[in-house]
């Protein structure tokens, strides 16, 4: 049965948004929800998702949508999920949340809410940098990457959120990209079957920040995985599964030139650093495959 | 039912008897015995509600913000550099117009660092939205916790409250109490249009200036209309339970040719200097303005006027004593005292009232006496 079908026919996110054009936050937003299903709460803190709802009193999505100061949705949703499970009520309630949300100024409170073991899913959306200010540097722009505000390609690595979310040990953890939406979907759909708090990390290639063409969105974030600059996997109770694509990347990567070539932010990176990469991507999988074979 | 308690156990006697749905709360001196208090309730089953034990003061105003949001009765505590902390999503629960109850317990802020009293905390917050109120008594600060949750949840009003009251001078000290059973006074939850996924909407999406500007505009209309709520809802308060305290309340003031003005526990000290300034033959008043937003009238043609200052905005002045200045169009004689818990006692207010020069500004303790 080809598994696509399951994914459902229904739209939350209506169609001319003011998402770019190949937006892959907004695709990755389609899929989370179709996952979700009707009986939702979105907490949305700052940030592209945010901006292209639309303007009041106007709304793109059609489930219930809470925005909410920049570095607070985790502790918003953490007093939504408390009050509605206190009346009963199963509403799921779903963060989405962009990577400076996640790992940078609203860290505290994301870190807060697993801990508490808030019953809510969070979405991080990653498109590796302030998007929607104008891409400058976040903690999840990978090493080299030219932002605004790492004119000569970012110093730094970029941060690990997933191992800080999995020193919180939630029930459920994964990474995700839009431009494998069957994996993406299923894992959404998992997540949302724990009770506790569950983390999905999706990368979200971005044509304007990413300096690539706005078509080659899906194309971007299958290098990114096929690569090895992103790995596919789920953690389920603390055990981890790499995920078929990312297994694939680990027996036969696609050199990383390939991917950094299509990317204008990663124009101009000198060798060392793309060995440096190449190092990360090396000793990222070797970590995976350890902790998959003895966990 | 009399009992003696500390400023502390009496707002949270009251956060008890008003029943929030969720309480979420960071620890801070000196209001930390608030939010343990309450913990305790819920732990031994004598309130049935949430606690939110969050790793911040932002946090614990977000997460009543998204409880509001869902229908939730809500309240949190805070001081100083919490209420700093958690300034950001102030705004935010005063502009999505939810009736949050918190308690301030008004503490300076650092550097140095500091625990005791002052006003600051609280005016850095005056023009959020917040209806501010400050108590002087325990038994004050009891009942107007009980009110402030009728107050912000009425339909008129929809704006979130704040009750302060002064760090250890009040929060900790103890006097009677007289608690009350409020039974319907306290109606149920009101928070309309909570989030429900049967009808989608957004709550604080991108709003253009002209949006903008009228929620701006309704902030203001209900913020005014909390006027006359607040007076209904102390009358009913009088009616059931037989105290009441006005938006401001007035000590011998009617036929003073001189009163003092001041928040919180100074304010009521004021009255102790008002009756040592009587018997010395000079007719003083006091008024204590219980409301700082939405700001009460006050009637004081005819008046010589002396405010005292627990806060300070620098580069201007005093911030009550402005207020009083530019609403009743009149020199004042403003007096700072009380900053970071600097002792002021009644006999140091009367010789404020002595040595008054109108017009002028003293700072208690550093400018010469006299």
């Amino acid at each position: 049965m080809d598994i696509i079908a399951e994914i459902p026919e229904t739209e939350y996110v209506l169609k001319c948004t003011s998402a770019c054009a190949g937006c892959g936050d907004s695709l990755a937003l389609r899929y989370v929800l179709k996952a979700a299903g009707p009986d939702t709460v979105l907490v949305m803190p700052a940030g592209c998702t945010a901006a292209f709802q639309g303007v009041y009193p106007k709304t793109a999505y059609t489930l219930p949508v809470v925005n909410i100061a920049f570095s607070a949705a985790a502790s918003c949703a953490s007093g939504l999920s408390t009050f509605l499970r206190a009346k009963g009520k199963k509403t799921k309630v779903v963060v989405y949340a962009g990577d400076g949300a996640t790992l940078d100024i609203g860290l505290s409170a994301v870190s807060g809410a697993f801990e508490r073991r808030t019953d809510f899913l969070y979405v991080c959306y990653d498109n590796e940098a302030y998007g929607n200010t104008g891409m400058q540097r976040s903690g999840a722009t990978p090493l080299g990457a030219k932002t605004t505000t790492t004119p000569a390609g970012k110093p730094e690595v970029k941060k690990d959120i997933d191992t800080i979310i999995a020193a919180h040990e939630p029930p459920y953890q994964a990474t995700a990209c839009a431009s494998y939406p069957q994996d993406l979907f299923r894992k959404v759909q998992k997540a949302l079957m724990f009770t506790g708090p569950t983390f999905v990390h999706v990368l979200s290639p971005c044509p304007p920040g990413w300096r690539y063409s706005a078509e080659k969105t899906v194309e971007v974030g299958k290098l990114a995985v096929t690569s090895g600059m992103w790995v596919l996997y789920e953690r389920e109770q603390g055990k981890l599964t790499i995920s078929p694509p990312s297994k694939a990347a680990m027996k036969n990567p696609v050199p990383l030139e390939e991917y950094l070539a299509l990317q204008g932010r990663f124009k101009g990176i000198d060798a060392t650093t793309v060995e440096h990469l190449k190092e990360r991507i090396a000793g990222n999988f070797r970590r995976l495959a350890a902790e998959e074979a003895e966990p | 039912m009399r009992k003696i308690a500390t400023g502390n156990k009496a707002v949270a006697e009251a956060v008890k008897q008003a029943r929030p749905d969720v309480v979420a709360a960071y620890p801070i001196t000196p209001q930390s015995e608030i939010v343990e208090t309450i913990a305790e309730y819920i732990a031994t089953g004598q309130l049935e509600s949430q606690f939110i034990p969050v790793e911040s003061e932002h946090s614990s105003m977000a997460a009543c913000i998204g409880a509001s949001i869902a229908g939730a009765r809500t309240f949190t505590a805070t001081s100083s550099h919490g209420l700093a902390y958690m300034h950001e999503m102030t705004n935010w629960a005063a502009g999505a117009r939810l009736p949050v109850v918190m308690v301030n317990v008004n503490r300076a802020l650092a550097p140095g660092w500091n625990i005791w009293a002052e006003h600051t905390d609280a005016i850095q917050e005056r023009d959020t939205g917040w209806l501010q109120v400050f108590v002087s008594t325990v038994q004050e600060a009891y009942d107007t916790t009980l009110m402030a949750f009728r107050i912000a949840e009425h339909n008129d009003v929809l704006l979130p409250v704040m009750v302060n009251l002064d760090g250890f001078t009040l929060s900790h000290i103890m006097q009677p109490l007289d608690t009350v059973e409020p039974g319907d006074f306290i109606p149920p939850v009101h928070t309309p249009n909570p989030v429900d996924p049967a009808h989608p909407g957004g709550y604080g999406t991108i709003t253009g200036p002209a949006d903008q500007f009228r929620f701006r505009y309704e902030m203001e209309r209900s913020m005014q209309q909390a006027k006359a709520v607040i007076g209904e809802t102390e009358q009913e308060f009088a009616r059931r339970f037989g105290r009441t305290y006005g938006a401001a309340e007035e000590y011998r003031a009617g036929d003073a040719d001189v009163v003092v003005i001041a928040l919180g526990t100074l304010g009521k000290e004021a009255e102790v200097a008002v009756d040592i300034l009587r018997n010395e033959g000079i007719k003083a008043g006091s008024v204590r303005p219980r409301w700082f937003r939405p700001f009460p009238d006050l009637d004081l043609a005819g008046k010589e006027v002396v405010v005292i200052d627990r806060d300070y905005s620098f580069g201007f002045g005093g911030v009550l004593a402005h207020a009083i200045r530019s609403k009743n169009l009149t020199k004042v004689y403003c007096v700072i005292a009380g900053l970071g818990g600097q002792e002021v006692t009644y006999d140091d207010i009367a010789e404020f009232v002595r040595h008054r020069r109108i017009g002028e500004e003293f700072w208690f303790g550093v400018n010469d006496r006299v």
